[in-house]
């Protein structure tokens, strides 16, 4: 029944991982047309290069924020998370 | 024409390299010495040297700490080395360095956070080379100390505090009145988003830094196994893992080069935003010229 309860344990975790990390579509898709619209402007006006390279990274890396969220999630549930649940499971289990 | 440097000179200077090099040396020493030996795939947290008993909870001397202070002695030691002997005719090359990166930093902040915070210069440059090296050290195979959150929370509640204080500098009153500002309805998501700042600083810089060690190492291992698949047949090149060799050293150029110097760039541009975004320079300017006229006002009576 342990062995069964902790499979489950390990499994959720796992899975949420796997499901927190959907969250990568979103700046997937968000800094692919930051990067589109940047190419445009410096196919416009290429002597601008300098600023828009560089603010194209800035709001690059503020759209990856929400990207980032969902991998300390993923991180925590994969390499935190089961441990604790498991202390939490043996200590009500006594 | 070449000016001569004095033995004295010279051997300061030796002093200044060794101060560079050799905390890297003790670092990938220490590792060596004390790393348990690694066995498959393994992504651990920093590990933890020695507890030092505190009332509330223990103080942990981990990696990450003894990581940061290497690299802060080897920056300490760099600054020195571009910085001495400094002249006004024949400039070195090292002094040449020196002025660009000075130069290069001032028109920065000025650039983005006007001339009020000219003197932030140094605060930036800091961050910038403090944040860089220590991302950089994953190159040389030691613990970064950017890949630890305790580490880049540190650096993120500092910000938060100069946020605050600059943003405090017109008085409490205008600082309560501040999350209230569009309309007073939406005070609550405005305390949120102030104390999401730091959380996103943090989580940015580490996030990035993490992922490129997880994905380096999973590459890594995955290479290792491909390789033995592909390759294991052949009696003496199947042992040594042969894809194993430069492909990784690509994704590291990326990992580790660019995405370490690019999150230092960003958390430096970020501050500044921030610093320079949260102060209500005009009404500051304000109460300060108010301020003045009173007290001039009052001396006269």
């Amino acid at each position: 029944m342990l062995e069964l309860a902790i499979g489950i344990i390990l499994g959720g975790c796992a899975l949420g991982a796997g499901t927190a990390m959907i969250a990568g579509i979103g700046p997937g898709i968000g800094e692919g047309n930051a990067v589109a619209k940047a190419c445009e402007a410096i196919g416009r006006q290429p002597e601008s290069k300098g600023d828009v390279t560089s603010t194209m990274l800035m709001g690059c890396a503020i759209a990856e924020t929400t990207g980032l969220y969902a991998l300390v999630i993923a991180i925590l549930l994969i390499f935190v998370a089961p441990n604790l649940l498991v202390n939490i499971l043996l200590k009500a289990i006594g | 024409m070449k000016h001569n440097k004095s033995r004295l000179f010279k051997l300061i200077d030796m002093v200044y390299i060794c101060m560079m090099v050799l905390p890297v040396v003790a670092g990938i020493l220490l590792k060596v010495l004390t790393a348990p030996p690694a066995e498959g795939i393994q992504i651990t947290g920093a590990r933890i040297f020695c507890r030092i008993p505190m009332p509330l909870q223990d103080l942990l001397i981990t990696e990450a700490q003894i990581n940061s202070w290497l690299v802060m002695i080897s920056i300490f030691g760099l600054c020195l080395y571009i910085t001495h002997g400094l002249t006004t005719k024949n400039i070195s090359k090292r002094q040449h360095l020196a002025e660009w990166i000075v130069t290069t930093v001032e028109k920065l902040v000025s650039g983005n956070m006007g001339e009020y915070f000219k003197g932030f210069a140094p605060f930036i440059t800091a961050i910038l080379a403090l944040s860089a090296f220590s991302s950089l050290l994953s190159l040389v195979g030691l613990y970064p100390p950017t890949s630890d959150l305790n580490v880049v929370g540190g650096w993120a509640i500092l910000v938060f505090i100069l946020i605050t204080y600059y943003k405090a500098k017109c008085g409490p009153l205008q600082y309560m009145k501040s999350f209230a500002e569009p309309v007073p309805f939406l005070a609550p998501l405005n305390i949120i988003s102030e104390v999401a700042t730091p959380l996103s600083m943090a989580f940015r810089h580490y996030g990035n830094v993490l992922s490129g060690t997880v994905i380096s190492v999973l590459i890594a291992t995955g290479l290792q196994g491909l390789s033995r698949l592909l390759l294991g047949w052949i009696p003496v090149l199947g042992e040594l893992s042969l894809l194993q060799i430069g492909l990784p050293a690509i994704l590291s150029i990326y990992f580790d080069v660019f995405s370490g110097c690019l999150q230092a760039y960003i958390f430096a541009m970020l501050t500044m935003m921030y610093v320079a975004g949260g102060f209500p320079l005009d009404l500051y300017l304000q109460r300060k010229q108010k301020k003045h006229k009173k007290q001039l006002s009052g001396g006269n009576v």
